[in-house]
């Protein structure tokens, strides 16, 4: 079974935390990933920097910009994680653009993921019938697990087509908008949560944009099996560094 | 004899129009986060459907003939035909409202967003021709308008920045990336993942996720739907022995070239921005320089480095400055059915000049650099060949000065 969906199966409200490779520092990534796992981190987004991050705003677009500036690609992303299964066992998912995985090549991307022990991808702009007509059968040859986005205006109907193609956990953005915008959840958050907590999906949802601190975090999960945190952990890294992360985390676990 | 009827609503199924998936050949398509999703599929299901009603056709061609002017002129340039030896016509889009070809669109789109019920509408702009006609139709159907616009040509189009204040726009300056057209586009899209619901987002190239390139396409027929007829009407043939256009992301050029694609005996000839030359490293030369991969929600020809990140373009003409090209021109590239060249900065501010001086028309860069096509590629003295004239020069009169210091 893959580590995602074993961590999926634990009894608990699973924190993950998404940070950007190659930032503060070129050389940073694999402490960070080591530090959240120590501080009772269940799941980690490795972030693939990106030129033209659609999805994402200011801050995750500004460590993007940085990270590339600081030499991240592909290439050194693969060379850094090269040994990360001897130190780190929960699951690490790659989060990206497509372009720099076409690029790359899609196979030796997803293989290279494999050999490293990399258990799954998001890639929020491969959309759902590409993703079934030309790679579900390459990520599944390489045991990778491709996570999909839901919003609040995506229908239930989508809801149910994308639950169906899905073997992990289902991304359920919580508002219309980009990374690190929104401020707490409001009445329209919540009628969310509930509308997809009574569609009773097979996966597991995990609900990512706009969660920053314990009390989002509580409100996310009452409902959803856990949270990602994005943008607010690396507004802490660039305000703080990398030495102190047990800070951030400890206080939400 | 005018051709009646609206058929540059219509496709024609052609091997280089879309299919119904969203592609031109292997290009095209919609990669698009989940978050844009619901606008783009509700666009897909119903934007034939729309721009195929009766009532609709009836207020589009209206507003085209009475507000922007059309049909624009096709012109006979004589003094341009006797010196490089061909029959030169210059389909006039430097004559519509708002001085470009930008404006059939714009027209096209605020109704499209009228009949979706959307009640705010953004856009993102280089030069600010597109920004200029997007402000133009929301002032006319009072509609609140946001523009992106990269901050490096917000300096660089003054004028039209002042324009479209004018006509009740924002403009949001665009300070990420490279601070110009790419980084425009992906602010208004971040927008419109902001404002799902009220927001309709009127792209201004024939670029972007399905349907966009082709709903641009369409709106822009209008202007080879128009050649064909004046053409009978000029020489007693609809089609001409080339078309020639310049392409950033090619809204002018699928317009110019739409009715002659499944025409063989028409050459389709396309020119690139070579900035300060195609190896300078300075350049918007996407079919020289680019491989395929995604930007802005489609599959086409980009200029990216090998990692798969998107490089900065450059050209001095901010209308060109854009590191990709629409879908069908790749298409149109890699199938071989058009020509692609591409001018340097130099060679389309001398043919901006040379068509001043011989025609008295002082073109926008952007479509000087069509006219560069000259001092590429020699035609035949019978050949008729048809030139976009894309946009006028007023709002460059700063760059021609500053370049010839006049």
């Amino acid at each position: 079974m893959n580590r995602i969906q074993q961590k999926l199966r634990e009894d608990k409200k699973l924190l993950s935390i998404y940070f950007t490779a190659g930032y503060p520092s070129l050389k940073s990534t694999v402490q960070i990933i080591e530090d959240l796992e120590k501080n009772g981190v269940d799941m980690i987004e490795i972030g693939l920097p990106f030129s033209d991050p659609l999805a994402d705003g200011p801050t995750i677009q500004e460590s993007s910009t940085a990270a590339l500036k600081n030499g991240m690609t592909s290439d050194v992303l693969f060379k850094q994680l090269k040994d990360i299964r001897k130190t780190v066992s929960i699951p690490l998912i790659i989060m990206g653009y497509f372009n720099p995985v076409l690029q790359y090549g899609v196979e030796k991307f997803c293989k290279k993921c494999h050999e490293i022990g990399i258990d799954g991808l998001i890639l929020p702009d491969l959309p759902l019938d590409v993703y079934e007509s030309d790679y579900k059968a390459i990520f599944e040859k390489y045991g990778l697990l491709n996570m999909f986005l839901i919003t609040p205006q995506t229908s239930d109907e989508r809801i149910r087509q994308i639950d169906k193609a899905s073997k992990g956990f289902i991304y359920m953005v919580s508002s219309a908008s980009v990374t690190g915008s929104k401020s707490g959840f409001g009445k329209e958050q919540e009628a969310y949560f509930e509308r997809i907590a009574a569609l009773k999906l097979a996966n597991p949802q995990i609900v990512g944009f706009g969660i920053k601190d314990i009390e989002t975090f509580e409100k996310a999960t009452r409902k959803a099996k856990g949270a990602i945190i994005g943008s607010a952990f690396i507004k802490f890294l660039t305000e703080n560094g990398t030495g102190n992360i047990h800070s951030f985390i400890n206080k939400i676990r | 004899m005018k051709k009646s009827g609206h058929d540059s609503l219509f496709g024609s199924g052609g091997k280089f129009h879309v299919n119904e998936k969203g592609y031109y050949g292997e290009f095209g398509g919609a990669f698009i986060p989940e978050m844009l999703y619901p606008n783009v599929e509700e666009l897909r299901q119903k934007y034939l459907e729309i721009m195929n009603e009766e009532s609709f056709q009836k207020e589009f061609h209206q507003l085209l003939k009475d507000y922007v002017g059309r049909p624009s002129p096709l012109y006979f340039a004589k003094r341009l035909s006797e010196k490089h030896g061909a029959k030169i016509y210059l389909k006039r889009e430097d004559l519509n409202h708002t001085g470009a070809h930008k404006v059939n669109n714009t027209v096209g789109q605020i109704l499209m967003a009228k009949r979706l019920g959307k009640t705010r509408i953004i856009a993102e702009t280089g030069a600010g021709q597109h920004g200029v006609a997007t402000a133009t139709v929301c002032a006319l159907m009072g509609i609140h308008c946001v523009v992106y616009m990269g901050e490096i040509d917000i300096a660089r189009q003054a004028p039209n920045v002042a324009r479209m204040k004018m006509l009740g726009a924002e403009v949001r300056p665009a300070t990420s990336g490279s601070k110009t057209l790419k980084d425009a586009t992906n602010e208004a899209i971040r927008d419109w993942i902001n404002n799902p619901v009220d927001t309709h987002y009127i792209i201004g190239s024939a670029i972007g996720p399905h349907p966009y390139p082709d709903m641009v396409t369409r709106f822009q027929s209008v202007i080879s739907e128009e050649i064909k007829w004046q053409l009978m009407e000029k020489e007693g043939r609809e089609n001409p022995d080339y078309v020639v256009a310049c392409i950033g992301g090619g809204s002018n050029a699928a317009g110019t070239y739409y009715h002659f694609l499944d025409e063989p005996e028409v050459g389709i000839i396309a020119v690139e921005a070579a900035g300060k030359g195609i190896d300078s490293g300075e350049s918007a030369a996407t079919s020289a320089l680019g491989k395929i991969g995604i930007i802005h929600g489609c599959k086409t020809m980009l200029m990216q480095t090998a990692d798969g990140q998107i490089t900065e373009p450059y050209s001095i003409s901010a209308g060109l400055d854009y590191p990709g090209v629409g879908p069908m021109h790749s298409h149109l590239y890699t199938s071989g059915r058009a020509e692609f060249y591409s001018a340097t900065d130099d060679e389309a501010m001398t043919a901006g000049l040379e068509l001043s001086q011989l025609e008295g028309i002082i073109p926008a860069i952007e479509s000087g650099h069509a006219f560069a096509i000259f001092q590429h590629k020699k035609f035949k003295p019978d050949d008729v060949v048809v030139m976009s004239l894309s946009g006028r020069g007023d709002k460059d009169l700063q760059t021609y000065i500053d370049y010839f210091k006049i």
